[in-house]
């Protein structure tokens, strides 16, 4: 193809030329039937796909209705809410006495060891490192209730917990009748104040927590709990037995007596069986379960709203191939000999049409990730699941980042087609390095362990952390792997890695285009 | 027939990057292979992978996005760089053309795939037993006399070549290397991920079963037969029938683009450009 005469009457610089230089480019790319339409069925298949795998979706039958009104099963219910509107899991073995107004609690705890039960027979017995020995002061007995407790756990020392989410760390080391853990919690109006002592006589203070609105009458107590040990496949309900003395309660207590509660028992996670003996002023309590934030594991049926997002991938595909071919249908045509010579300025010609493909890939991708994401939701719910209640922030971030992460995959396509210049290398590479990662660590979950989280930190794939929903809590143990929507990156970090990536790309097409013929 | 062949054996032996890519090949099978066995320790039993035949050849999920790129250069360098009208000037039956293209890049990523196996194979063999997969543990060496790691081994070949008739498929029916390269891989990949996201079982069961990656790579499978969602040897079938299924899509594009060019004479445009 020859070049056509030139009829440019002044040279394209400054901020006009670089505009008219973006015109150019837009000209260029909406021309092209065939990216418009690829455009088009990129946002589709992100919205379809996803929303089409969040219809496709059953758990197990929770609750059927029969037709003569007999609900069975029901084993699934979603779990209850935590005082701050995030899932919780709240179950334990609860020895309890109603507590009204000001009081104290002290006990000392002298052991805490995995136990076993009728429940567990052939498992090996082993104590979880978040297994709980402790006093709590709970709101009421509903669960879900505002709460505060100190104790003792199988790996972590003393801690201080209140309303599900917050974790305070005390006194270090595990729990002996050589070295007991004496725990205190003062409660005065909606302040509780948790302190530890190993001896006894000089207290520690470990942590003050506020529960905005407690009533006057409280249960008040000691506790077991023993989460589930959790693995990247599988989960099982365990169970710890602890051994307090020297509890006492001190305040105004009405109807005095200890009474012991499986609390929780047959909801959501079915926990083992607990329960207490007392001989003289020793306790000895066996409890299951756990009172923290749910998350998303092998142990539940629970699913993050992220699963409508999957469509992302279809439309990743499409849009790395429209990025290359937006440069590489110039190097075949010859266009590239007239764009260059139209503009001379080579690394504005790149940053154009960057720019044009990144906005184009924007904007579809936010049409697609939304609809997925928002009707997706609404379908996972109405199939069996309880989806994990998300903030509107936090969703909007994910749409918003879902499209930015295909818009700045498809300017990484771009810029491995200007270097490469043919159009199979750079949508091979895109994908090697974007889609196959996650496809080693995630769901196929090839890779495990380290090796996977390095991957997810380093390669571009590192961007799907935008998509994560849940935040990983350090107290509770858990299989935090992208399978259940945990990303080892922060979601902005991992995007960063991904612009770094197309950056680089960027800036060394922009040397190749200067220094080399076109 | 025979110069048909040989003009095509001459044409991707000759073309720039044929020789890297094939390398390429080669070396990402056995890197992805050799890394994943290294990276998957058997210390403690839990984590500890089923099946080491297959652990061994993991190397193939990614190998054969190179062996995609060489069967689609092959038909699409042709019309990036006008080649195709000479070719086609030459041997002007284009199903004679697309058979002997089918067969070199066949007999290419036969050979390529057979490297790339037992390198992989032997790398499995060699750092496999360094991490608890030892005879003691129930895993025996890594043979290719154990016929189950033969199957595999041949199997994995046949499935590479397969991956490879489905993109000239593919390539000839779309003629834009990103394209092309875009759906075969789209279609390699996506599959298996939305079996994933999907947990209904019966779907999921389904989409493995039709899905030319988890049906084709089932060969690699030394596991139980019956946990499979699909048989080895028939699962290698639905590979084939998706590389027919392209082929002839391929096979159909050509001729009746040959249909239109000869009906109407409008088509023949003034100045030359790629469409032939």
């Amino acid at each position: 193809m020859t070049a056509t005469t030139l009829t440019a009457d002044r040279p394209a610089t400054g901020c006009d030329g670089f505009g008219r230089l973006l015109y150019a480019e837009w000209t260029k790319f909406w021309t092209v039937r065939g990216w418009v339409a690829a455009m088009v069925i990129a946002a589709l298949l992100t919205a379809g796909v996803g929303i089409w795998a969040a219809s496709g979706s059953h758990g197990q039958p929770c609750g059927r209705i029969l037709p003569d009104g007999q609900v069975v099963g029901g084993a699934c219910a979603s779990p209850p809410l935590g005082p701050g509107g995030e899932m919780v899991t709240d179950s334990f073995y609860f020895v309890r006495e109603p507590l009204s107004g000001n009081g104290t609690i002290t006990a000392r705890v002298t052991a805490l060891s995995g136990a076993s039960s009728a429940q567990t027979q052939g498992t090996p017995v082993v104590l979880q490192p978040w297994a709980k020995a402790g006093i709590i002061v709970k709101a009421s007995l509903r669960q879900g209730s505002a709460y505060a407790a100190i104790m003792v756990t199988g790996g972590h020392g003393v801690r201080m917990q209140y309303d599900y989410t917050h974790d305070i760390a005390g006194l270090p080391g595990g729990v002996s009748g050589d070295s007991p853990r004496w725990l205190r919690l003062v409660r005065s109006g909606d302040t509780l104040t948790g302190q530890d002592s190993a001896d006894g006589t000089h207290w520690t203070l470990v942590g003050t927590a506020r529960l905005p609105g407690l009533a006057t009458a409280v249960a008040a107590g000691v506790f077991v709990a023993s989460p589930d040990s959790v693995t990247e496949e599988n989960a099982s309900s365990t169970l710890a037995s602890g051994v307090f003395d020297h509890v006492t309660v001190s305040g105004s207590r009405p109807g005095r007596g200890w009474t012991g509660q499986d609390f929780g028992a047959g909801a959501a996670d079915r926990p083992l069986d607990g329960g207490y003996r007392r001989v003289g002023g020793v306790f000895t309590v066996a409890g299951s379960g756990d009172i923290a934030p749910a998350v998303a594991s092998s142990a539940g049926s629970g699913r993050p709203a992220d699963q409508g997002i999957i469509g992302a991938f279809a439309g990743l595909i499409v849009v790395l191939v429209v990025g290359t071919m937006f440069i590489t249908a110039e190097y075949r045509r010859g266009l590239i000999r007239t764009t260059l010579a139209a503009t001379p300025r080579r690394g504005q010609v790149l940053a154009a049409k960057a720019i044009v493909t990144g906005a184009v890939t924007f904007t579809a991708g936010l049409a697609g990730s939304a609809a997925a994401v928002l009707l997706g939701e609404r379908m996972l719910r109405g199939s069996g699941f309880y989806v994990f209640p998300v903030g509107g922030l936090t969703q909007i971030r994910v749409i918003a980042g879902t499209a930015a992460l295909l818009a700045v995959a498809a300017v990484f396509a771009l810029a491995l087609g200007a270097i490469l210049r043919h159009g199979a290398g750079p949508v091979t590479a895109t994908i090697a390095l974007i889609v196959v990662p996650y496809f080693f660590t995630g769901p196929l979950a090839i890779l495990r362990g380290t090796a996977a989280q390095w991957l997810l930190r380093v390669t571009p794939a590192a961007a799907f952390a935008v998509q994560q929903v849940l935040p990983a809590y350090p107290q509770v143990s858990n299989a935090y792997i992208p399978q259940y929507g945990y990303y080892p990156l922060p979601p902005w970090a991992g995007l960063a890695v991904l612009c770094g990536w197309a950056g680089l790309a960027l800036g060394m097409a922009t040397f190749l285009l200067r220094r080399t013929d076109a | 027939m025979i110069r048909a062949l040989l003009a095509e054996w001459t044409k991707i032996r000759t073309q720039p990057g044929t020789g890297w890519l094939l390398l390429g090949t080669v070396a990402v099978t056995v890197a992805v292979s050799a890394a994943t066995s290294a990276a998957l320790s058997c210390s403690s039993s839990a984590a500890c992978h089923p099946d080491i035949t297959q652990l061994s050849l993991t190397g193939t999920d990614l190998g054969q996005a190179v062996v995609a790129v060489i069967a689609v250069l092959a038909v699409t360098g042709e019309y990036a760089t006008g080649m195709i009208r000479t070719t086609l000037a030459a041997v002007p039956r284009r199903i004679v053309m697309l058979t002997a293209k089918a067969t070199v890049v066949t007999t290419l990523a036969l050979a390529v795939g057979t490297v790339a196996v037992l390198g992989s194979l032997l790398a499995g063999r060699l750092i496999l037993p360094g991490q608890g997969y030892t005879p003691a543990h129930g895993y025996p060496d890594l043979s290719l006399v154990d016929a189950t790691v033969l199957r595999a081994t041949a199997g994995t070949v046949l499935y590479l070549a397969l991956i490879a008739l489905l993109s000239l498929g593919v390539a000839t029916a779309v003629r834009d290397a990103a394209a092309a390269i875009g759906s075969v891989l789209g279609l390699l990949y996506l599959f298996p991920l939305l079996g994933m996201a999907i947990s209904s079982p019966d779907w999921h069961r389904h989409l493995q079963q039709i899905a030319p990656m988890t049906a084709g790579l089932e060969i690699q499978a030394s596991t139980d037969p019956n946990t499979l969602p699909i048989s080895p040897w028939a699962g290698l079938g639905v590979v084939a029938a998706w590389a027919a299924g392209a082929l002839l899509a391929g096979g159909l594009c050509s001729a009746s683009a040959t249909r239109e060019r000869q009906t109407s004479p409008s088509s023949s445009r003034p100045m030359p450009r790629a469409e032939v």
